[in-house]
């Protein structure tokens, strides 16, 4: 099993860093029009890396299972606005949205490598 | 896993306050022209004060969703008219009308739309990455 997790991981690592990033981002344009919101985000190549490089937990007991990186480990870090409005709103939706399609992008992407990765494995199990 | 705020209810309750600031702006411009005979008894604008919500667990998660916290109603002054014939007016001939700026007004409808249709693209988005998500592996 070690190693199917290790064939997934950085997959598995990636997309619940992006979800998470999908519902910050969501979140900032919920609040796009809030006084004193200030928008939020997290940097997800550093968060990946300490993500891939957490170290693993000893296992102790027959039960336990092995965890993966986490994604609640992501730092969240504060925008800094382009131009900040006098309400103390740093929600600029024009960033918010640019970074959000990206963002839905790379989901996407990742996705597909998983997708890859399974067929992959599974022509590989049927000898195909 | 229960009480988890997820990106759907974050959408979904800054739809409901936009909403709300939707009414707010109606129920304005349907006011624009009741005039009164008193400035007691004027219309006064009105319009939501938005809040962010889940403020507390946002420090660690950064997710948040925004919640109407109250109205509040404008103390802007009535503007005064002098129309005595105007069956509405006082013993002095004046008759008040609230102090709406439509074009203000508008502009915050556009707003409020705008937000509206962003939160639409987020949950659409959400939906649609989740449901790709679901056939992982098909």
């Amino acid at each position: 099993m070690k190693s199917l997790d290790a064939l997934f991981k950085a997959d598995a690592t990636a997309l619940s860093l992006r979800q998470k990033r999908l519902e910050i981002l969501g979140s900032n344009i919920a609040n796009a029009a809030t006084p004193h919101f200030k928008a939020r985000d997290i940097d997800f190549e550093s968060a990946y890396k300490s993500a891939m490089n957490s170290g693993e937990l000893t296992k102790t007991a027959s039960a336990h299972i092995d965890v993966g990186g986490t994604a609640d480990s992501a730092e969240v870090r504060y925008r800094v606005p382009l131009s900040p409005s006098l309400d103390g709103n740093t929600v600029e939706l024009h960033v918010e949205q640019v970074q959000f399609a990206e963002n839905a992008t790379h989901y996407e992407a990742t996705l597909s490598f998983l997708n890859g990765r399974i067929n992959t494995m599974r022509k590989a199990l049927k000898g195909e | 896993m229960a009480n988890k705020l997820t990106i759907f209810d974050v959408a979904g309750r800054s739809m409901a306050a936009q909403q709300v600031r939707l009414n707010t702006v109606a129920s304005n411009l349907a006011n624009a022209a009741s005039v009164s005979g008193s400035p007691d008894t004027v219309y006064r604008p009105i319009k939501p004060v938005f809040e962010t919500q889940y403020h507390d667990v946002m420090e660690k998660t950064g997710i948040a969703t925004v919640d109407v916290a109250s109205i509040s109603q404008s103390d802007a002054p009535p503007e005064k008219r002098y129309q005595p014939n105007h069956p509405l007016a006082d013993k002095d001939g004046y008759i008040f009308a609230p102090p709406i700026d439509q074009n203000a007004e508008m502009v915050d409808m556009l707003e409020t739309s705008r937000q509206y249709q962003n939160n639409i693209e987020v949950l659409s988005t959400a939906k649609t990455l989740l449901l790709k998500t679901l056939n992982v592996g098909k």
